[in-house]
């Protein structure tokens, strides 16, 4: 329809693009901020075994501060979101349309932690390790329902996020990423009897906090 | 004329890169957002877009406002589209409300900044209305061409605040083309990073249907 006049975004075609790429490292190279360092400290280590202890608290401050916190946060709920679509694609509960419609939302997510990497690594930092998840899957009625939660849950701390973002182009591509969120929510969210817009005409953010103490359930 | 915006450089130097530069895709904004509601009215726009090299924050929500305008008065139209499904007609009230709490948003917005909100445009959605497919086609249209204005405005704002409201408008602007998309049996998210539309792509993609 309209695509002929659109473009990619920036960010995805610098994760396509190595040429881009090169471009974007030397454009961000500038900006790592000192809470690049700080975020660094959020090595693989700690997410092993010790993250059954870890608080929603603890979860947030390994993120370290600035864009590369955010970002690190970010990645760290796009794993869950793509683990939690492999797992429910494999799972047999599903097939035909709604089956597709979990894998291509599932391979956007997969796309959002490739590209959520990158951007860790072109800021100087150390990419968030993938989280070791659970998720239960009984039946299809309420995997549906954990997955508008998810992507509801996704869109809003995106959105929760934005204002927080220094960087014009990270801001750039998390409001890419953001609005792709939306739409998984609001598709899932009519499969499932709810309302496309649930908070009405403004959608409402979420604050890390609040949105950590939602996945930790399914974070082991 | 074209102050660097030293606020922003890597965006500066991504811009370039896509063929155009800041200033000048704030200058076409302007004369976009003026063409859609007469010369007379783009000459401050453009004026204060020279002067200062960029557009503030109150001309990019008058041209956000340009486009809610076209949206509801889209969906007002549509309630006599036949041939609706239920869910759909469905869309075309709560949508319809939606965009106009918009539009009540953004000119209250505008006027607490000082600013002056523009007038709604005249439309014409030609036979958008003659059949549910060609409804569903132009719905499915604007909102994602409201989705990609949005996104490639928003990281020119420089109230904070105001990026947040930016960002509340635009996530339900997506939910919306995914809804429509969805019923009409297209994906309803085709891309996993929604592209941007500068303005004056937004402007090309309106074009035809505002009434000078």
């Amino acid at each position: 329809m309209n695509t002929s006049a659109r473009k990619p975004s920036a960010l995805r075609r610098v994760v396509s693009d190595p040429v881009s790429r090169r471009r974007f490292l030397a454009l961000t190279g500038g900006t790592t901020a000192a809470g690049a360092l700080l975020a660094a400290c959020g090595n693989d280590d700690d997410e092993g075994d010790a993250t059954a202890a870890t608080t929603e608290d603890d979860m947030a401050s390994q993120f370290g501060e600035g864009d590369l916190g955010i970002v690190n946060y970010a990645l760290t709920l796009e794993y869950l979101e793509a683990a939690f679509y492999a797992e429910v694609a494999k799972s047999g509960l599903f097939k035909g349309d709604d089956l597709a419609l979990i894998e291509r939302i599932g391979q956007a997510e997969q796309e959002h932690v490739d590209a959520l990497t990158a951007t860790a690594k072109q800021l100087g930092g150390q990419p968030a390790a993938e989280p070791k998840a659970e998720f239960p899957l009984d039946d299809a009625k309420s995997v549906l329902e954990l997955a508008a939660t998810v992507e509801n849950l996704g869109a809003a701390a995106y959105l929760g996020q934005a204002a927080a973002i220094s960087d014009p182009e990270i801001l750039a591509a998390a409001l890419s990423i953001h609005s792709v969120e939306g739409r998984h929510a609001a598709v899932l969210n009519t499969l499932v009897g709810m309302p496309a817009t649930p908070d009405g005409a403004f959608a409402q953010g979420a604050d890390m906090q609040t949105v950590l103490e939602e996945v930790q359930p399914f974070i082991t | 004329m074209q102050k660097p915006v030293n606020a922003a450089p890597e965006l500066a130097a991504i811009e370039v890169e896509e063929t155009f530069s800041r200033s000048a895709l704030l200058v076409r904004g302007a004369l976009a957002a003026g063409a859609l509601y007469g010369a007379t009215a783009v000459t401050p726009l453009i004026r204060k877009a020279f002067a200062q090299g960029s557009m503030g924050d109150i001309d990019i929500l008058n041209f956000a406002l340009t486009l809610e305008y076209l949206e509801a008065a889209f969906y007002e139209e549509a309630a006599g589209v036949k041939g609706l499904s239920s869910e759909v007609a469905g869309y075309v009230k709560t949508f319809g409300e939606e965009e106009q709490e918009h539009v009540d948003a953004l000119t209250a917005t505008i006027r607490d900044l000082g600013g002056m909100p523009v007038e709604a445009p005249g439309v014409d959605f030609g036979d958008a209305f003659s059949s549910a497919d060609k409804f569903i086609a132009l719905a499915i249209t604007l909102e994602d061409t409201g989705v990609s204005a949005y996104n490639g405005a928003a990281p020119m704002i420089e109230s904070k605040d105001l990026l947040a409201t930016a960002g509340g408008i635009v996530q339900v602007e997506a939910r919306h083309a995914a809804a429509i998309r969805y019923a009409a049996g297209e994906d309803p998210a085709p891309e996993a990073f929604d592209p941007t539309l500068t303005a004056d792509e937004v402007l090309a993609a309106v074009q035809p249907f505002v009434k000078s």
